[in-house]
């Protein structure tokens, strides 16, 4: 590693105070936990002239998890989400996403907004600047190819590999965020913008560009209601059961009424240029869990996963495990007492 | 930039100029001098650097001295008081479980936190709570039988954690 870049660090305790140091400094990054952000500094892949640690604004840390509602504040642990008892007993598939992050230390300093946030990765991506230089840099820096992706034209497919975010995206999150304009609500599937299909560039999104936060906006907290009779799991396949990313993480959420599968909700990570939540998981409903539903499953799966090659897996490979832990999580769900 | 970084090390409360971008780890290494927290990966997935900051293991690589301000922090150092090891020291030393000893410090520090919050943990417990940390010489069965012995010396009251 190289040695940190120099840089000017800030310590703000209030969200106005944030606000503040962010707009006196366009270029600056905001510091939580600091597990991904300063292994990219020290990589070179970033080099911001000012950091705003945010993890003593007592406004970020709010923590509520019951019958009514799940609010978690941008500066919460992922330890303290992980062992929550209001979080895993009500939003098990958030707790279940939060506990299988990284490994125990990482999770002590780790938030949920760097997790939300978390930079989008890539084997041409994260690795030094030595490296990355002698391969002409990628188009997620300052080269104009994605490596991953030669045919991509000018589209980066660098991979978003957070696990909270597809557990809150099968409860319906809707995420609060700060800026310069004031507060405003995003459903959380919206602040994921890394579509990154050629024929289709609604969003502008791509592995480069892939939230929705304008400039000099934060994520303050995630929001979402509770629904009775929803039952969540998340569950996730890594080369090693700790500190590794996700070859493919997979949350669910359905109801059951009877016999019926009445509600059915899959959100995957590790993938794509975004969590994907799938679509078309609601066509599948309404009837008995039967080999149709996971058929329609399986090609939801294939038309909408277009994970890449990472170091240790081919795309494909990533693709079939993502397809493998969405039928296991909806046969356990169904058949839960 | 820098700054007076006021904060207790080791239970000693320590007062010192830091610039903005010194790591926790190179802070300890090079300005205190304390060398039993070691580099290994530096870039947060090996776990050699683990010390607690308010009794929770944490990634000195990967924390900025200056986010310790007003905390505690310990090193391996502070484990052992007047030439007697540790409860987990001694246990690493009695079950064996170091054979090159680098990523030592790191899995006894996690071991450390482990039991302060937990003084009877299961295997399962300590296999989840070493997470962070990556040996490549023992293959962890050592390891695990080590934190066991050391929660065994805690509980007896024979050794501090």
């Amino acid at each position: 590693m190289e040695a940190l870049s120099e840089f000017d660090l800030l310590r703000p305790t209030t969200l106005a105070g944030v606000l503040e140091a962010r707009s006196a400094h366009p270029n600056s990054r905001l510091l939580g936990g600091g597990t991904d952000l300063l292994v990219n500094i020290r990589r070179g892949i970033v080099a911001p002239p000012v950091l705003i640690d945010v993890t003593g604004v007592g406004e970020l840390r709010c923590m509520k998890a019951d019958a009514h509602g799940l609010e978690i504040g941008a500066c919460v642990t992922l330890t303290e989400i992980a062992g929550h008892a209001g979080v895993a007993r009500i939003y098990p598939v958030v707790a279940q996403a939060a506990a299988s992050i990284a490994g125990p230390t990482h999770r002590n300093m780790g938030t949920l907004g760097g997790n939300l946030c978390l930079d989008t990765r890539c084997i041409f991506y994260n690795q030094s600047e030595w490296w990355r230089q002698a391969n002409n840099h990628c188009l997620k820096t300052t080269g104009d190819m994605c490596h991953v992706a030669p045919k991509s034209r000018g589209v980066c497919f660098a991979t978003f590999s957070g696990d909270l975010a597809p557990a809150l995206l099968t409860l319906g999150a809707e995420v609060d965020l700060l800026g310069p304009g004031g507060r405003r609500s995003l459903p959380l599937r919206e602040l994921y913008i890394g579509v990154a299909r050629h024929d289709e560039k609604a969003t502008g999104g791509d592995g480069k560009n892939y939230l929705a936060l304008k400039q000099g906006e934060i994520v303050t907290a995630v929001r979402a209601r509770h629904e009775p009779g929803l039952r969540s799991a998340y569950d996730k396949v890594r080369i090693r059961r700790s500190i590794e990313y996700p070859v493919a993480g997979v949350a669910v959420a359905l109801r059951r009424d009877g016999e019926t599968l009445a509600d059915l909700r899959v959100a995957i990570t590790g993938t794509n240029p975004r969590p994907v939540l799938l679509e078309g998981t609601q066509a599948l409903c309404g009837g008995k869990l039967d080999a149709g539903v996971f058929k329609g499953l399986d090609e939801l799966v294939r038309d909408q996963i277009m994970s890449m090659k990472t170091t240790f897996t081919p795309g494909h490979y990533r693709r079939r495990v993502a397809g493998v832990l969405a039928r296991r999580l909806v046969t356990r769900l169904f058949g839960q007492g | 930039m820098a700054r007076i970084l006021e904060f207790i090390l080791n239970g000693r409360k320590r007062l010192d100029a830091v610039p903005d971008n010194r790591l926790l780890l190179d802070y300890l290494r090079e300005t205190v001098g304390l060398t039993g927290t070691k580099t290994g990966c530096d870039g947060g997935e090996c776990g050699a650097c683990t010390v607690l900051v308010d009794d929770q293991p944490t990634l000195s690589c990967l924390t900025l001295a200056a986010s310790v301000a007003g905390k505690r922090v310990d090193t391996v150092e502070s484990l052992g008081a007047n030439g007697a090891l540790s409860a987990v020291q001694q246990g690493f030393h009695e079950k064996l479980g170091s054979q090159c000893g680098y990523c030592t410090p790191g899995f006894i520090m996690a071991s450390a936190g482990l039991l302060r919050k937990n003084p009877k943990p299961s295997e399962e417990e300590i296999r989840s709570a070493l997470g962070s940390n990556i040996c490549r010489c023992t293959g962890y069965v050592k390891i695990i039988e080590a934190v066991q012995h050391a929660a065994k010396l805690y509980a007896a009251g024979e050794a501090r954690p």
